[in-house]
């Protein structure tokens, strides 16, 4: 008896500790993939980074040179169509859930279908966007591909916003209402405004996660190896342009797809950080 | 008191401003339609989806995904011939699943190690550090990792890893040696384990912190270690939501495009081989969708978009579902 | 200068929660009044009926008639009017968080379209001056938030906000019950020297702070009005067993 109780808790001890171990190992193989992503990186992508890098449009192949600025401005564009259309509607359908909707069915459905829709794979976006945009105009262009990031934007702006406007309390909205202030004004103009360091905070979020979206930009945007700044012309954006030269043959082209995988990961990690940083100061610093 | 000279004037300049009533209606509806939107770009996207792939769907059917093209001299089968207009989407069928299910098996543990660590064991000091490299794993576009995989991933599969797994576990049939490429199946299964982890781990602390404190408090209670308290007062109560972050990883691995793109070898063929190139329901489409070479062929593409579609509504719908049921108690209480 | 309230045959409801029964009840012009009664007696809800504040819950209900100054504020006239003519201090100081101190008593009047600057810097100042908190915050009107201030003096900010629309009516709900007892003074004092001027409904459970400023005090127990009179009558010989009860402190 003795001896059987000694050795059960033995095995108690043992499995317990096996789990302590497991779990550690496994979070270190999280971290492993991660940091060495970085670490090669910075490593092929510093030494491939150049002035010419952010001033120049690709040579042909073979040239030795050539930069990525046509893409940079590609995807600064992308993205600005993309914001234009996707922040203004998530910001509005982020209202309707939290300050009209509140608990009916509608905002129940609509909250459930846009964590759905942001689930849907981007390449689906993508030949969806070409069917409804493309094929009519016959054309690829920087305008519909702007369109199908905006459209992906949608859903995350409009989820985080609902979530920072859920946030502010109570009290804030009736004392705007007290006052007689008309309710859309008290909705933006308090309510909102009260938010607004969270909800940019999303839209920041939405928008570093379009940045390096590619899939829904090969049947839209297309890619140019030249300047285009005209939203009916196709155009070339950083993700494109680095998948294109991470499949080419040619080394000079590997460099450049690693300086541009540098870039849009400085890019996207100084957004996340920033995004991180206000949420950890509160998202309502001083509400009551 | 404050003598009060403009009493009046304030009264009366406020009197006179409207109700405003139109403005807030108009208001209103711009928002309740901007919310509609939502729903309009879900029913527009499967609309026409459903409209261009109608040529491929009257032409094959139900058989479109089932069944392939036999060759009457070779006897072999041929899934997927856009000169000759044969189309079937089984490949890319048995890619998605296979690649996603192999990137499930690696992942899976992991994200719930990591889970368990981050929150039952972690030194305080180490929790938002650790939680924000996985933050950062999911902020990595899937190019780059597909850039990585190309670069890093596959020279160290062909040279290293491919060669001990034939020799190791060759006899089962599963490692066959005929691609020299370090391309295929396994390449693509680790490189979307590395992406979807982020996902399951997070979701599974976000439900495992959902079981209440006095749940551990009372298997801590009858004496348990550590282990058999988060076993026993933690993941059995967390396992309905923690099944659901699972299945939103699926989800996210059945759609996922450039990185598997990059690495999966794009072959439109079956192979019992891991270590075989093979292709999935978004490669194809990334890959062949900018030069289709007809009307068919652009049909077929868009008819396994729309099967894409239908899959990860349904299965991000499903997972959601049980992830609310347990973080915001009964499924009805959906809220 | 202020304008009485008459309330007829008011009901008011929160679900199938009929918490507001047949109150009927004059409120006299420049005089401040109070109502007691037990927590969930439904003192505060009818308050709220009096700038329809109550119907900005969707499961909340109102019938009957409220005058005030003369006007049907259910039959002629929309909330939004109604409120910028009827001012409220809540129970929990609710300044803007995002808002200066300047910016949190001229809200009424700005996010109403009111734009003359001139005439806003007196009105702010002439505001917080009545509100007894002008000397403290003169220095760092534009610079400091109104979250950033004491609880007592983000109250007392939101009297000045509350009086900046110059409101005919200020219903105050329970406005000193977060309070420490110096701020709680200096609110009594406040109530005391604006009733000259404005019609004021105060709530509160504290009976000596309804005693010390109101003129007039009703009684509220389980959604109905027990008794309304003159507060010396309510205090030293009410005419109702429950109110004498109440008082007296032999329950709630």
């Amino acid at each position: 008896m003795q001896s059987e109780h000694r050795l059960r808790s033995r095995i108690r001890a043992l499995s317990d500790g096996a789990a302590t171990g497991l779990a550690v190992l496994s979070t270190l193989l999280v971290v492993a993939p991660l940091v060495a992503i970085f670490v090669y990186l910075i490593y092929r992508g510093a030494s491939s980074i150049s002035l010419a890098f952010f001033t120049d449009v690709p040579k042909p192949v073979g040239e030795p040179g050539g930069g990525m600025a046509n893409a940079i401005l590609g995807s600064a564009i992308l993205l600005g169509v993309g914001s234009l259309i996707g922040v203004p509607i998530g910001i509005s359908g982020g209202i309707f859930l939290a300050e009209f909707g509140r608990g009916t069915k509608l905002a129940n459905a609509i909250r459930f279908t846009a964590d759905v829709l942001n689930g849907v794979p981007s390449i689906v976006m993508g030949i969806a966007v070409y069917s409804l945009i493309v094929v009519p105009q016959g054309h690829f262009s920087a305008f519909s591909g702007g369109v199908a990031l905006g459209i992906m934007m949608i859903p995350t702006v409009c989820r985080t916003t609902e979530e920072m406007l859920l946030m502010v309390p109570n009290a804030v909205r009736e004392a705007a209402l007290a006052l007689g202030v008309p309710n859309w004004r008290s909705v933006l103009a308090i309510t909102v405004k009260t938010a607004s360091p969270g909800i940019i905070t999303g839209c920041m979020l939405a928008f570093a996660r379009v940045a390096g979206e590619t899939a829904p930009l090969i049947f839209t945007a297309f890619g140019n190896v030249g300047w285009s700044a005209r939203l009916d012309e196709p155009i070339s954006a950083l993700p494109l342009q680095i998948y294109v030269y991470a499949l080419s043959p040619y080394d000079e082209w590997h460099r450049l797809a690693w300086a541009g995988s540098l870039v849009l990961i400085v890019l996207i990690v100084l957004a996340v950080s920033l995004v991180r940083y206000v949420t950890s100061r509160g998202v309502l610093k001083g509400a009551s | 008191m404050v003598a009060q000279a403009e009493d009046s004037a304030i009264r009366k300049y406020l009197l006179a401003r409207g109700n405003s009533a139109v403005a807030d209606r108009g208001f209103h509806w711009l928002m309740v339609l901007s919310a509609l939107s939502i729903f309009g770009i879900v029913v527009l996207i499967a609309s026409e989806m459903l409209v261009r792939s109608q040529l491929a769907w009257s032409k094959f059917g139900f058989n479109f995904f089932f069944k392939a093209f036999i060759d009457p001299y070779s006897k072999l089968p041929m899934y997927w011939d856009p000169v000759n207009g044969h189309f079937s989407a089984l490949p890319f069928l048995y890619g998605t699943l296979v690649s996603s299910f192999l990137a499930l098996l690696l992942a899976v543990p992991l994200a719930i190690g990591v889970a368990v660590f981050l929150t039952e064991m972690c030194p305080g000091a180490l929790r938002a550090p650790l939680a924000f490299i996985t933050e950062l794993l999911a902020a990595i576009p899937s190019v780059i990792y597909g850039l990585w995989a190309v670069f890093i991933l596959v020279p160290l599969l062909r040279e290293r890893l491919n060669p001990f797994f034939i020799k190791t576990l060759g006899w089962t049939g599963f490692f066959g040696d005929d691609n020299p490429t370090g391309l295929g199946f396994v390449a693509a299964g680790i490189i979307l384990a590395i992406m979807i982890l982020p996902i399951i781990s997070s979701l599974t602390r976000e439900v495992m912190t959902a079981v209440p404190i006095s749940q551990r408090e009372a298997v801590l209670a009858l004496g348990a270690t550590r282990w058999e308290m988060i076993r026993m007062g933690v993941l059995r109560n967390a396992r309905i939501g923690i099944v659901g972050a699972i299945i939103l990883g699926l989800g996210r691995a059945l759609g996922e495009t450039m990185a598997v793109t990059m690495v999966i070898g794009n072959s439109p063929e079956i192979h019992r081989s891991l270590l075989a190139n093979g292709s999935s329901m978004a490669s194809v489409i990334a890959n062949e969708f900018a030069e289709a070479s007809g009307d068919l062929h652009l049909s077929a593409l868009m008819e396994i978009g729309l099967a894409l579609f239908a899959v990860t509504i349904v299965v991000n719908a499903f997972a959601r579902l049980l992830v609310w049921a347990v973080t915001r108690g009964a499924p009805r209480q959906v809220h | 200068m202020g304008v009485g309230i008459e309330v007829t045959n008011l009901n008011a409801w929160y679900g199938t929660n009929h918490t507001l029964q047949d109150i009927n009840l004059p409120i006299p012009a420049n005089h401040a009044t109070a109502l007691i009664g037990p927590s969930g007696c439904g003192k505060s809800t009818f308050v709220r009926c009096l700038n329809r504040m109550h119907e900005t819950n969707p499961i909340a209900r109102v019938t009957g008639t409220v005058l005030i100054g003369g006007l049907d504020i259910y039959q002629d006239a929309k909330p939004v009017e109604i409120r910028r003519r009827v001012g409220m201090v809540f129970q929990r100081p609710n300044p803007f968080p995002t808002m200066s101190i300047y910016d949190n008593v001229a809200a009424g009047l700005k996010l109403n379209g009111y734009s003359n600057r001139r005439a806003l810097d007196e009105i702010v100042e002439r505001s917080l001056k009545n509100s007894a908190l002008w000397d403290e915050v003169k220095d760092d009107l534009k610079k400091k938030s109104g979250a950033s201030l004491s609880g007592g003096q983000q109250q007392r900010l939101c009297i000045a906000r509350a009086l900046a629309v110059d409101p005919e009516v200020l219903l105050m709900d329970e406005p000193a019950s977060a309070l420490d007892p110096v701020s709680t003074a200096k609110i009594e004092d406040l109530i005391f020297q604006l009733k000259s001027q404005y019609t004021i409904v105060i709530v509160t459970h504290n009976m000596q702070q309804a005693a010390r400023v109101a003129e007039k005090t009703g009684f509220f127990l389980n959604g109905r009005m027990v008794e309304f009179d003159s507060t010396h009558k309510i205090f030293t010989n009410p005419s109702d067993k429950r109110t004498e009860d109440y008082i007296t402190g032999r329950f709630g």
